[in-house]
């Protein structure tokens, strides 16, 4: 701009003032980044980074580090309480992510049709609680209502199902589907007040002409909301799957990962192996893994609910 | 529309009994909490001679004035200076888009499906080489390195939607780069800049794996480091665990029934833009 009162024949050093104006401005925006790409890229892709290093070591986090190759990941492969955190992450993904997204799905629906007003609003507020306290929270409380005495026995007791009783979070077969329940508990109402957004944002004429046609409750649901909510519940899907694989939180308070290994999943693996064991190569492996196993499930998802809205 | 009478009252009943179900635990540790330290009393239970007292302890025992401090330091410290760097590089990328802008947002949005646990180990070596282990800085920095994936994907994405027409406008009247920003993009910014900061700061409230691991002394933690440790001395009595968990929770529960819907509305846009 400086350079527009100059001569005409005057064009070359004119151009070179313009080249340099936008050197420097390519430079302060540089600038602009900076500083967050400097926080990112020292305090995550660096440990990233490192974990891959770690990977192929044996290291007792002081002394001298030795190669070993691949065989830190042929451990986690082969020995079965390492492999099982990885099937335990899957089975803790029908708890944490499918029931509550299709729960979500019909609780929002409902919504939508019987409480339009201050129930459904009440409502909402109530089910999004469990998603502002914290998750050690989340697991400190059921840890008691899941335990011998707690409210959950009671009620068994109450309705004449006594027998059922249980400490529930230490039954080597019940531990790991009392855990994924905290996880419906602290997730369902995320999931239903997103897809309950999405639902309002529905041309309601799609419904009243399906109506017309003589459709039902279920068809409507699986013709017309499910097909249009394809990218809420892409999200749902990707924010609980994570949630799901890399869950430590609620673990780490509710169970620590047992009875035995019943719940471990990798989160809880890598700290125990990397904190109390001081076996950094294997605890970094199954971190590598775990991170690769995350995008290998997320991208799909994420591939599929964007389709629709191209 | 036409609903049948079952269906109304069968859906009100199945969002009534939800709402039961999540409300519930609540009721339960709180009548827990009521009774005499040490004992272990039924889930429901209203108590014969209710121990308010329990609260005065578990709040002396769990250092709650100085675990207050510390959390809200720790807000204090990453919150702002996220929200800072952030948006600046938000606006680099998604309005100035500076030669490169594309690969360096790749290179933000591949840290956003990345799991605390996958980098936590070399975290723990990184700092104490850095000599920042055990200290607040141990959370604080990693937070603010953590949160700037999703945070300059989130202001990205309010920035690429700014029409260019107002920086031309402002540059023909020689408004210099930062000017641009600081003037005219910073004030209209404002909406998904508060909604950033209000989920930072929850996340950063709720953190718990980094502190658990980066800071040994439980008074130095976030609330939820903090009720870990807690957890880990009085597992064994249950009301004073209750009262407790009461105490560190409450905070929250107070902020989230004053701005519920702010908070719900950031939440919830902050996992459809990530």
């Amino acid at each position: 701009m400086t350079s527009d009162n100059r001569p005409a024949s005057l064009a070359f050093p004119r151009w070179i003032s313009f080249s340099k104006v936008v050197h420097r401005e390519t430079i302060i925006g540089w600038l602009f980044v900076l500083p967050a790409l400097l926080m990112y890229a020292v305090f995550v892709l660096l440990p990233f980074l490192l974990s891959i290093q770690y990977s192929f070591y044996r290291w007792n986090g002081i002394g001298p580090m030795t190669w070993v190759g691949l065989h830190n990941y042929e451990t986690v492969l082969e020995v079965p309480n390492l492999l099982g955190t990885i099937s335990n992450a899957f089975r803790l993904v029908v708890y944490f992510s499918f029931i509550p997204v299709t729960l979500g799905l019909v609780v929002a629906s409902v919504m939508t049709r019987v409480a339009t007003g201050r129930l459904g609003a009440v409502a909402r507020t109530v089910l999004f609680l469990p998603q502002v306290i914290p998750l050690v929270a989340a697991g400190i409380i059921w840890g008691w209502l899941l335990a011998l005495p707690g409210l959950i026995n009671q009620i068994l007791k109450a309705v004449g199902l006594g027998s059922f009783t249980r400490a529930w979070l230490g039954d080597f077969d019940w531990a790991l589907p009392a855990v994924g329940f905290i996880g419906i508990w602290v997730l369902l109402g995320f999931c239903t007040v997103l897809l309950w957004t999405g639902m309002t944002r529905l041309d309601p004429a799609l419904y009243e002409s399906a109506r017309i046609d003589g459709a039902g409750w279920l068809t409507e649901f699986g013709k017309i909301t499910v097909p249009l909510l394809r990218h809420e519940i892409g999200v749902c899907l990707t924010v609980t799957v994570i949630a799901a694989l890399a869950a430590f939180d609620i673990v780490y308070v509710s169970t620590a990962g047992g009875p035995g290994n019943a719940t471990a999943v990798p989160g809880i693996q890598i700290y125990i192996l990397a904190f109390t064991q001081q076996r950094i190569g294997l605890a970094s492996a199954l971190a590598v893994m775990l991170m690769a196993l995350v995008l290998v499930v997320v991208i799909p998802i994420q591939r599929l609910s964007r389709e629709s809205t191209q | 529309m036409k609903i049948s009478r079952s269906e109304l009252w069968g859906g009100r009943a199945l969002l009534l009994g939800l709402m039961t179900i999540t409300i519930l635990p609540f009721i339960s540790i709180f009548m827990t909490a009521l009774h005499p330290s040490g004992t272990v009393p039924g889930g429901l239970e209203w108590p014969a001679d209710p121990q308010w007292g329990n609260f005065v302890k578990a709040f002396n025992v769990a250092e709650m004035p100085a675990l207050l401090i510390s959390s809200t330091f720790i807000v204090l410290a990453v919150v702002p200076v996220s929200l800072a760097i952030s948006t600046m590089a938000g606006f680099a990328i998604g309005h100035l888009r500076i030669p490169g802008s594309r690969l360096l947002l790749f290179l933000f949005v591949f840290g956003l499906t990345l799991p605390f646990g996958g980098i936590i180990v070399p975290l723990y070596y990184l700092e104490r080489d850095m000599g920042i282990y055990n200290t607040r800085l141990a959370i604080v920095l990693p937070l603010i390195g953590l949160y700037m994936p999703f945070a300059v994907f989130w202001m990205r994405a309010h920035f690429v939607n700014m029409p260019t027409e107002i920086s031309e406008a402002a540059r023909v009247d020689g408004a210099t780069i930062w000017g641009l920003f600081w003037r005219i993009h910073l004030p209209l910014a404002r909406a998904p800049i508060t909604s950033l900061g209000i989920l930072m700061s929850v996340w950063t409230w709720n953190q718990f794996l980094i502190a658990l691991v980066l800071v040994e002394d439980p008074a130095e933690r976030t609330m939820a480091g903090a009720l870990g440790a807690f957890q880990g001395h009085y597992a064994t009595d249950v009301p004073l665990l209750c009262a407790g968990t009461i105490l560190i929770v409450l905070p929250t529960l107070v902020l989230f029934v004053l701005f519920q819907r702010q908070i719900i509305a950031a939440l919830l846009q902050g996992s459809v833009k990530g």
